[in-house]
C-alpha cells in the first residue's frame, strides 16, 4: 500500500524539484492534448517551447516579454513571503501606464533629457499609489487584501479606457481610443539593434537582483522571511509588521508600475486600451514557479515568456487555437500546487493494508 | 467548391507553367477577435479563405487570431513577415502603428491595414464604405418602424461609426420625416451580454427597428423575443431570428484581397488607400427577409441600384450639422478623404458626440 | 421618465442580476465555510460552454442546466482537491482555475461558436404576474430566475435558522474549535465548494442559455469577479446578496438606459461603480468595531490541516 505520510523536515529537494516535475507533468499533458487533436507532439512542442529560442529575433521579443511579467512578479514574490496577498499587479501596472503616459504626453513636444526619467518615476509613483490605497484600508479597517486589490485592478482598468477614450485621446487620431505617440525624447532607449529588447527588460532583472539582495543580506529581508514562515515568532521578536506590509507593497507597487511604463514608453510607444494581456495575473504564476524567490522567478519569467510566445508560434506554423496556451498555464500551476505537497509530504510503501 | 477549385487550377496548369513551378504566394492575416466571432474577424477569415479557393495551390494562407491590439500585435506581424509572407492583411483599427513599425523593417513585403490612415511605400490601406448599407438600412427602417423611432447600439464614437449613424439617419428621414433615432453606445465592438442590454434599453424606450454597429447577433435574437426587427451587421445574421431579421449588411473582404494578391503575382501592387462597397461587391445584402412589405423590398433594390451604379451618394450636399452648420455643401459629394474625418451630427439627430 | 419605463428597467435589473446572484450565493457558501475561490470565471466559463454543447446536441435547454451544473461541480472538485487535501495556496489554486478554464471553454466551445439554441422561454406566473409593478418586474421571467428566488429563500433559511447553518458557520470562523466538537471541517468545506461550483455553472448556463442564447468565447466578462465584490458588497448576508445582485445589475445597465433618454455621461466611469461602491461597503463595514459581525468569515482563505492538530 502507498500512503501518505507529514516529513519531519520540509524537503529541500523537493522545493526545486516541484517546478521541473510540474513542467514535466504539463509536457505530458500537452503530448496527450496535441495528439487528442491530431497534431504531431513533438512538432507542436518543439514548436511552444523551442522555436520561440530559435533566433536572435525571437530570443530578444521572449525577453521583451519577459520584462514585465518579471517586474511584477519580483514585487509578488516579497508580498507573498510577508503574507501580504496582492493580487493586484495588473491594477498596478495598468495604474504605471496611465500615470506615465499622461507625463510623456506633457513632455511630447519636449527633447529634454529628464522627460524619460520623469515619464518613468510618474509610472513609478503611481503604480506605488496605486498599492499604497488597498494596504492603507487594510491597515487601518482591516479590510481583505486579496479582495480590495482585485477591486483596484477593474478600477484601474476603467480608469485607463476611459482616460484613452477621452483626455489622453490624440486630438489627431480621426476619435480612434489611443493616444498620440510619444516623443523621442520619452522612448525607452532599445539596447540592441535591430530588437525591442529595451531599457525595461533590464531594469526587471537588476530588480530581481535588488531584491534578492534584500531578501538575503538585509536585516529587512530577514524580517519578511521570518515573518512569512513564522508570523507569531517575528511579532515575538518585535517585527512591526505595518513597516513590513508598507515596504512589500510599496515595492511590488513600483515595479509593477515601472512595468506599465515601460510597455507604453517601449514596445509600444503610445497609450492604448490593452497594455496588458494580464500580465499582472500571469506574474502570480511566475511568482510561484519561481519559488517566491526573486531569482527563481527569472527562470519563471523566461518560461511563462516563451510559452506565450510559443502560442503565437503554434498557430501561426501549426493553427493550433490560442486558448492552449492558458490551459497549460493553468495545468502548470495546477500540478505545481500538486507537486507541492510532496515538499512537506511523502510517499512511503508498507507491507500492511491500512485498516 | 472543390470543383471549382480544381478547375482554377487546372486552369493555371494550362496557362501558366512558369507560375505553377514557382513557389505559391504567401498570406497572412491578423484577426483582432476569434474566426468564431460570426462578425468582422469571422469575415475576414471568410475572405481568406475565398482566397484560397480562388487560387488554390497559387497561395498559401496564414492567419492568427485574438491578437492583442498591444505589444503582443508588432511580434505577430513580425514572426509573418519572417515567415516568408509576401502580402500580410493587418485588420483592425489598432494593429495600424505596429505594422507602420513593421513595414518599414520589410520594405519586400506588402502590407495592408484595414481601417486606417497611415501609409506608406509598403503599406495600404482599404475601407469598407459600410456607411452605404447603412443608408439603405435606415430607409428601410424609416418605412418599417411604427413607433417613428429606430435605434442604432454604436461601438465607440470613432469617425466610421459616426459616418454610418448619419447615413442611416439620413436614409430613415428621406422616407419618413418624422422619424426619431435613439443612439446607445455600448462601448464594445463585440460582448453579447452587453448587445443584449443595449438592445432592451432601446426597445424598452419605443425603439421597434434597431440598427446595430457591433458585431453579434445577439441584438438580433433580443429583438426576435419581443416581436420587433432589426438589421444584422457585418455577416449574414439571418439564422438567429427568422422574423426579425430584415436583412444583413455583409462585408464580403474576398473580392479585394483576390484583387489585392493577384496584383502581387501580377508586380502591379502600389500602395493606396482603397474605399470599397457595393459597388466592389465588397458589401452585399444578405438574405433579405421575404416576409417585408412589397413597398419596402422595392425601396432597397432601388436604392441599392442607385447606389451601385454610384448614381447616387449618400453625403452629398447640402448637409447641415446639428448645431446649423454647413457640413456638406451644395452640389458637393464628400471625398474618401473627407469621409474620414466626419466628426460632427447631421441636422436633426439631438444627441451629442460623446468625448 | 414614465412608470412603463421604470417597470421595462427593472425588469432587465432582476434579469442582469440573476446570473450574478447564482455564482453570488455559490460563492458565499463557500466563504462561509472559510473557502475564497477565485475560479468562478473559469467554473462559470466552463458551466456556459458545456450547458451550450449539451443544450445544442440534445435540444433540451433543461439537460444543458444540468450538465452546466455538473461541469462547475467537477471542475470545483479540482480546487477542493488541491486545496482542501493538498494544502495548496487558495489564491493560487482559485487562479490557476479560472486561467484554465477560460482557456479550457474556448477550446471546446469553438464548434458551436455562432450556433444559437432554442432557450428557457418566459412563463408568467398566474395572479402574482398581474399584480401591478411588482407583477412584471419579478413575475415575468424564465424558471431560471424563479430557481434563483427560490434558492436564496432557501439559503436564507439553511444559514439563518438550521444547524446546517451553524456548522457552516462553526467552520468558517474557528475550524480548529469545530474540529474539536467533532465537526468534519474538510467534509464541510468540500460540500461547500461544491456548491459553489454548482451553482457557478447554472450562473454560467443561464448566460449561454438564456440571457444571449449562445456561446462565444470569455462570454461572461468579468461576472465571475463582480460576483466576488458582490459577496463582500452584502457582507456574506445571504438576502442582501440578492438586492445587491439586482443593484449591481442595474448598474450595468444604466448607462444604456441614460444614453437613450439622451443623457451623455462616461460609459467606463459608470462600469467602476460596482468596484468602487464594494471598497466603500468594505471600508464602512471593517472600520465599525462593534459590527464585527459583518466581517468576513475569520478563516477566510486559511487553509485547514486536521494532521496539525495537537
Amino acid at each position: 500500500m502507498i500512503r501518505i505520510q507529514a516529513r519531519t523536515e520540509p524537503s529541500s529537494l523537493m522545493k526545486v524539484a516541484s517546478p521541473l516535475l510540474a513542467i514535466v507533468l504539463t509536457l505530458i499533458f500537452g503530448c496527450i492534448l496535441f495528439s487528442a487533436i491530431g497534431k504531431s507532439p513533438s512538432q507542436a512542442l518543439h514548436v511552444l517551447l523551442i522555436a520561440p529560442l530559435a533566433d536572435s529575433y525571437n530570443i530578444g521579443e521572449m525577453f521583451v516579454k519577459m520584462g514585465p511579467l518579471l517586474l511584477c512578479a519580483v514585487g509578488l514574490s516579497l508580498c507573498y513571503r510577508a503574507n501580504m496577498w496582492n493580487i493586484g499587479a495588473e491594477g498596478q501596472l495598468l495604474a504605471g501606464a496611465l500615470g506615465g503616459s499622461a507625463m510623456a504626453l506633457y513632455f511630447i513636444d519636449s527633447e529634454s533629457a529628464f522627460a524619460l526619467p520623469i515619464t518613468l518615476l510618474a509610472g513609478v509613483a503611481s503604480g506605488m499609489i496605486w498599492a499604497a490605497i488597498p494596504t492603507f484600508l487594510k491597515l487601518r479597517f482591516n479590510s481583505n487584501l486579496i479582495l480590495t486589490t482585485i477591486m483596484f485592478n477593474y478600477i484601474a482598468l476603467y480608469l485607463l479606457i476611459w482616460a484613452v477614450h477621452g483626455p489622453l485621446r490624440d486630438p489627431q487620431g480621426f476619435g480612434f481610443p489611443e493616444s498620440a505617440m510619444f516623443a523621442d525624447s520619452t522612448l525607452l532607449p532599445t539596447l540592441f539593434e535591430s530588437s525591442r529588447i529595451h531599457l525595461g527588460v533590464a531594469f526587471s532583472v537588476v530588480s530581481a537582483f535588488i531584491a534578492w539582495f534584500i531578501l538575503s543580506k538585509s536585516h529587512l529581508g530577514f524580517q519578511i522571511r521570518v515573518f512569512g514562515s513564522d508570523e507569531p515568532a517575528a511579532r515575538y521578536a518585535g517585527f512591526s509588521s505595518k513597516k513590513l506590509s508598507w515596504f512589500v507593497m510599496l515595492f511590488a507597487g513600483a515595479l509593477a508600475g515601472l512595468a506599465g511604463v515601460s510597455e507604453t514608453t517601449g514596445p509600444i510607444g503610445q497609450l492604448v486600451p490593452n497594455v496588458s494581456p494580464g500580465y499582472g495575473y500571469s506574474a502570480i504564476i511566475v511568482a510561484y514557479l519561481g519559488r517566491l524567490h526573486p531569482l527563481g522567478a527569472i527562470l519563471a519569467a523566461v518560461f511563462m515568456a516563451v510559452l506565450y510566445m510559443g502560442g503565437d508560434l503554434a498557430q501561426i506554423e501549426m493553427g493550433i487555437p490560442v486558448a492552449v496556451v492558458s490551459m497549460f498555464q493553468g495545468v502548470l500551476l495546477f500540478f505545481l500546487l500538486a507537486c507541492d505537497f510532496f515538499i512537506n509530504n511523502r510517499l512511503t510503501l508498507s507491507n500492511q493494508a491500512t485498516n | 467548391m472543390k470543383l471549382k477549385s480544381l478547375l482554377v487550377s487546372l486552369g493555371l496548369l494550362a496557362g501558366a507553367s512558369i507560375a505553377q513551378a514557382e513557389e505559391p504566394l504567401k498570406v497572412g492575416f491578423v484577426y483582432v477577435g476569434p474566426v468564431g466571432d460570426l462578425g468582422w474577424s469571422y469575415e475576414h477569415d471568410m475572405g481568406r479563405k475565398g482566397l484560397e479557393e480562388y487560387f488554390g495551390d497559387k497561395v498559401k494562407t496564414t492567419y492568427v487570431e485574438n491578437v492583442p491590439e498591444g505589444a503582443d500585435a508588432e511580434r505577430v506581424i513580425t514572426q509573418l513577415a519572417k515567415a516568408g509572407n509576401d502580402l500580410i492583411f493587418t485588420t483592425s483599427f489598432g494593429f495600424m502603428n505596429p505594422t507602420v513599425k513593421v513595414a518599414k523593417r520589410f520594405p519586400k513585403v506588402k502590407f495592408e491595414h484595414a481601417t486606417g490612415y497611415k501609409l506608406d511605400k509598403n503599406l495600404g490601406t482599404y475601407v469598407l464604405r459600410t456607411y452605404e448599407g447603412r443608408y439603405i438600412s435606415g430607409v428601410t427602417a424609416g418605412m418599417m418602424t411604427k413607433t417613428n423611432t429606430i435605434g442604432y447600439i454604436g461601438s465607440f464614437p470613432i469617425p466610421e461609426v459616426i459616418r454610418d449613424i448619419n447615413a442611416a439617419y439620413m436614409g430613415a428621414k428621406s422616407v419618413n420625416p418624422d422619424v426619431k433615432m435613439k443612439i446607445v453606445w455600448a462601448n464594445t465592438w463585440y460582448d453579447p451580454g452587453k448587445e443584449t442590454d443595449a438592445a432592451n434599453a432601446l426597445m424598452d424606450q419605443g425603439v421597434d427597428v434597431m440598427l446595430q454597429h457591433t458585431d453579434s447577433p445577439a441584438p438580433l435574437i433580443a429583438a426576435e423575443k419581443r416581436g420587433l426587427r432589426a438589421i444584422g451587421q457585418a455577416s449574414d445574421q439571418s439564422k438567429f431570428a427568422p422574423n426579425a431579421h430584415i436583412f444583413s449588411v455583409r462585408d464580403n473582404w474576398a473580392p479585394y484581397y483576390i484583387k489585392e494578391v493577384q496584383a502581387v503575382m501580377d508586380g502591379t501592387w502600389k500602395s493606396q488607400d482603397f474605399w470599397g462597397g457595393f459597388h466592389d461587391d465588397m458589401l452585399t445584402l444578405a438574405s433579405i427577409n421575404p416576409n417585408l412589405p412589397k413597398d419596402v423590398r422595392a425601396k432597397i433594390d432601388a436604392t441599392l441600384a442607385a447606389i451601385k451604379s454610384g448614381e447616387f451618394k449618400p453625403f452629398t450636399g447640402p448637409i447641415k450639422d446639428n448645431k446649423g452648420n454647413v457640413a456638406v455643401p451644395a452640389n458637393h459629394s464628400l471625398t474618401d478623404q473627407e469621409l474620414a474625418q466626419v466628426n460632427w451630427y447631421v441636422e436633426g439627430i439631438t444627441d451629442e458626440i460623446p468625448h | 421618465m414614465d412608470s412603463d419605463l421604470i417597470v421595462q428597467i427593472l425588469f432587465a435589473a432582476v434579469k442582469t442580476g440573476t446570473p450574478l446572484l447564482f455564482i453570488a450565493l455559490g460563492e458565499v457558501i463557500c466563504e462561509k465555510s472559510g473557502v475564497l475561490n477565485l475560479g468562478q470565471e473559469g467554473m462559470m466559463l466552463m458551466g456556459a460552454v458545456v450547458g451550450f454543447l449539451a443544450a445544442y446536441g440534445t435540444g433540451s435547454a433543461g439537460l444543458g442546466v444540468l450538465a452546466a451544473m455538473i461541469m462547475g461541480c467537477v471542475m470545483s472538485l479540482i480546487f477542493a482537491v488541491l486545496v482542501l487535501h493538498l494544502g495548496a495556496n487558495q489564491v493560487a489554486t482559485g487562479l490557476a482555475l479560472t486561467i484554465f478554464g477560460t482557456g479550457l471553454s474556448a477550446f471546446i466551445g469553438s464548434g458551436v461558436v455562432g450556433q444559437t439554441i432554442q432557450g428557457f422561454q418566459p412563463i408568467a406566473i398566474p395572479l402574482l404576474s398581474d399584480i401591478p409593478f411588482i407583477g412584471k418586474i419579478l413575475f415575468s421571467h424564465d424558471i431560471l430566475v424563479y430557481s434563483s428566488f427560490a434558492m436564496t429563500f432557501a439559503l436564507m433559511f439553511v444559514v439563518n435558522k438550521t444547524r446546517i447553518g451553524l456548522t457552516l458557520k462553526a467552520v468558517g470562523e474557528n475550524p480548529h474549535a469545530a474540529n474539536a466538537i467533532g465537526i468534519k471541517v474538510l467534509r464541510v468545506r468540500y460540500l461547500a465548494v461544491m456548491f459553489g461550483g454548482v451553482m457557478a455553472g447554472i450562473s454560467g448556463a443561464y448566460m449561454s442559455l438564456v440571457y444571449t442564447p449562445m456561446w462565444v468565447e470569455n462570454m461572461t466578462a468579468g461576472r465571475g469577479w463582480i460576483a466576488l465584490a458582490l459577496v463582500v458588497f452584502a457582507s456574506w448576508r445571504v438576502g442582501r446578496i440578492m438586492l445587491g445582485a439586482y443593484l449591481f445589475g442595474l448598474a450595468s445597465i444604466m448607462h444604456l438606459v441614460l444614453q437613450g433618454l439622451g443623457w451623455s455621461i462616461s460609459p467606463n466611469l459608470l462600469a467602476m461603480l460596482p468596484y468602487v461602491a464594494t471598497v466603500a461597503v468594505m471600508v464602512i463595514i471593517s472600520a465599525d468595531k462593534f459590527k464585527e459581525k459583518l466581517l468576513a468569515p475569520r478563516a477566510l482563505g486559511k487553509p485547514f490541516d486536521p494532521r496539525q492538530m495537537a
